[in-house]
């Protein structure tokens, strides 16, 4: 099962042919991602060679995200286009009828993120993104930029707003794996939520628990803490990071930022505890909070 | 990026927000010239980035020109919260009917926009949000429609004006809107929004933030930014395309992922609680592609902050391949010869590792340690900077 991807997701890829799309094409390919083909209205009716352990692929390349559908019965987009196109990109895929859109590119402006956005809510659509690294169920299928290699299946669901901290995490717990890993952004508009991946967490069979890393800025783990309350009967353990960070000044992601009292960890980390969730203060000690429960 | 409030006057004419005459000045004799040009009384406020600047003694009134000269001598130099006033701004003043406030903002919890607005303004709104809830009306905005007429009738309706003044309001939301559209802001604020005695509306103050990722198609919004305010160690680094907040530690941190440097921080603050109570001295994300010159440029402008005691680069190779960062540390020593000399700490993992260890080992460099783990890192940093500090 995992959430949101599977191993019969049929992966588009829009922005194939960059330089970014191209290498982490490969990437995926490598780990087993059913790549079918890339957009590109330039180089429509051409292919990309990638170069493989198991012997060379060919992707075909499609003038639009509706022919690459047509052609191949993609499931999934990924987007690697600058920020000026991602809007017109985003959508496309929708127009086009694909259910699963999820946009790598970082620094779009949150303009376009809110009306693209809008746009795949009212048709349905669930983005992951933008700004983030994508997502893997390990064995089955990897969209995205996470690293195949860091771990394998396991039954401990991941979801977080960073990257790299999705690769730590993955890391810590190696000897486990996972069924998904999930980087939903860090930006102020981002298509799926925590309580999304949530609540797909807690529906699906092959996850027995939860990792949940928050950062500063807004209150969406305020909310996921209350959806936890709620409506999660699988144990979460939680991790925020930003505890240092002062008032003012923008850590990085576009939505990590503490303005006066609101948005700062020790508020996330206390509504979290509240609704059950054990936090670690540290990445290793979070690791060992869900090690004690799954192990 | 937040605006000044002069710098958010001058949007909001451009876009035919209707505003009253108001000049900037960073001198008593610039704001007598000001004042002289705008005529008869005048406000001459303080221009910074805080609210509860009335209270502070940083807004005046001013009947003729001296008096806005004197007014601007008192308040230029003042320190608003920790905000030092270099500018005042000389507005023309305004008999006051009656204060209202209007703002329209990024609702991320519903991924939308959200307008608020209130027949009571002048108030601090977050007051005004607590003791007085009824009176502050919320409507949700739909990005794919925005504020168009109906919009903003069902939000003057919703806050109760009168109905003499409901369509001038109206038109004054919808230009707000232009100028929230117009330039990318995640934040357009008026209050007071106010209705004058001869019956217009006006925009008296204003504040407004501008989207940083939506700059490439603004190439204007780069003059806004005040230059002055920013550290110079965080300007040097925005030149050279890094990440770079300056906090007030002593170990500095260099990592990828911004995540990752936050948690990073946190990891070095806590293991600084056993160390004299060490702390963090900057965040720096190096991002993905951490080339031999990127890792330099960090490296230099940490070891340019006096503060810094100790080096802690903590990286975890996903795409990056922690090879690259170890040939760019060893490099970046390289090109930095005895401009480096304070202790580094590195831990590498993910990404071909073990390579990236073994260039660190055999490069043998009398200022790096190789660490096994981001914790172990953290606390042999931190233990560094104690000492160096001892």
């Amino acid at each position: 099962m995992a959430i949101f991807l599977t191993g019969s997701s049929r992966v588009i890829v829009q922005g194939m042919t960059g330089s970014e799309g191209q290498k982490h094409t490969a990437r995926m390919l490598a780990a087993g991602t059913a790549i079918v083909g890339g957009v590109n209205p330039r180089k429509a009716g051409t292919t990309v060679e990638f170069a493989l352990a198991d012997g060379a692929r060919s992707i075909p390349v499609f003038g639009t995200v509706a022919d690459a559908v047509a052609a191949t019965g993609a499931d999934v987009s990924v987007i690697f286009v600058p920020p000026a196109f991602a809007r017109s990109a985003v959508i496309e895929a929708v127009d086009a009828g694909v259910p699963l859109v999820v946009i790598i590119t970082e620094g779009i402006p949150v303009a376009d993120t809110a009306v693209f956005f809008n746009y795949a809510r009212a048709a349905g659509v669930r983005l992951i993104g933008p700004n983030c690294p994508g997502l893997i169920s390990p064995g089955k299928s990897n969209v995205g930029i996470t690293p195949a290699d860091i771990t394998g299946p396991g039954r401990i669901g991941l979801v977080s707003k960073s990257g790299t901290l999705t690769y730590q995490m993955m890391y810590e717990l190696r000897d486990l794996g996972f069924s998904t890993a999930i980087g939903i952004g860090g930006d102020p508009i981002i298509g799926t939520t925590h309580i999304d991946a949530l609540a797909a967490f807690e529906a699906d069979p092959e996850t027995d628990a939860i990792v949940m890393i928050g950062e500063i800025g807004g209150d969406a783990e305020e909310r996921a803490a209350a959806f936890i309350r709620e409506h999660v009967t699988k144990p979460v353990v939680g991790y925020v990071a930003g505890f240092t960070a002062p008032e003012g000044k923008t850590m990085g992601h576009a939505g990590a930022i503490v303005s006066g009292t609101s948005g700062t960890a020790q508020a996330k980390k206390e509504a979290l505890e509240a609704a059950g969730v054990k936090v670690g203060r540290t990445p290793s000690e979070t690791a060992a909070l869900i090690r004690a429960i799954v192990a | 990026m937040d605006l000044f409030e002069y710098q958010a006057r001058d949007l909001f004419e451009a876009h035919g927000v209707p505003v009253l005459a108001g000049i900037v000045a960073e001198t008593p004799a610039e704001a007598r010239a000001a004042a002289e040009r705008i005529g008869g009384t005048v406000v001459v406020k303080a221009q910074v980035k805080t609210g509860g600047r009335g209270k502070a003694g940083g807004v005046k009134l001013a009947h003729s020109p001296e008096e806005a000269e004197a007014a601007a001598a008192a308040i230029l130099g003042m320190d608003i919260k920790g905000h030092p006033v270099q500018r005042v701004m000389v507005a023309q003043g305004a008999r006051i009917a009656e204060e209202y406030y209007f703002s329209v903002l990024l609702d991320r919890a519903e991924r939308r926009y959200l307008a608020m607005c209130s027949v009571e303004g002048g108030m601090e709104i977050e007051q005004l949000a607590v003791e007085r809830p009824d009176a502050l009306a919320k409507v949700a905005v739909d990005p794919l429609v925005g504020i168009d007429a109906a919009k903003a009738a069902e939000i003057v309706a919703a806050a109760g004006f009168a109905p003499d003044v409901a369509a001038d309001v109206a038109a004054a939301i919808q230009k707000l809107w232009g100028v929230y559209l117009a330039e990318d802001a995640t934040l357009v604020e008026v209050n007071p929004l106010v209705r004058t005695e001869d019956g217009a509306i006006v925009a008296l103050d204003g504040k407004v933030t501008l989207d940083d990722n939506a700059a490439f198609r603004h190439p204007g919004h780069a003059e806004l930014a005040d230059v002055a305010a920013t550290d110079p160690l965080e300007a040097r680094a925005k030149a050279a395309g890094l990440n770079y907040v300056k906090l007030d530690g002593e170990v500095g941190v260099i990592g990828n992922g911004a995540g990752l440097v936050m948690s990073t921080l946190d990891v070095v603050a806590l293991a600084g609680e056993a160390f004299g109570g060490v702390k963090p001295a900057n965040f720096l994300d190096i991002g993905g592609g951490a080339s031999a010159e990127v890792m330099a440029a960090g490296l230099d402008i940490i070891l340019s902050d006096p503060q810094v005691r100790a080096v802690f680069v903590n990286v975890f190779g996903g795409i990056t391949a922690c090879d690259a960062v170890a040939t760019g540390i060893v490099h970046a020593l390289e090109i930095l010869g005895d401009h480096a000399t304070k202790p580094l700490v590195v831990r590498l993992d993910g990404n071909n590792v073990l390579a990236g260890r073994r260039i660190l080992i055999e490069a043998a460099h009398p200022l790096v340690t190789l660490a096994d783990t981001m914790d172990g890192g953290a606390a042999a940093a931190a233990e560094l900077a104690h000492l160096a500090a001892v």
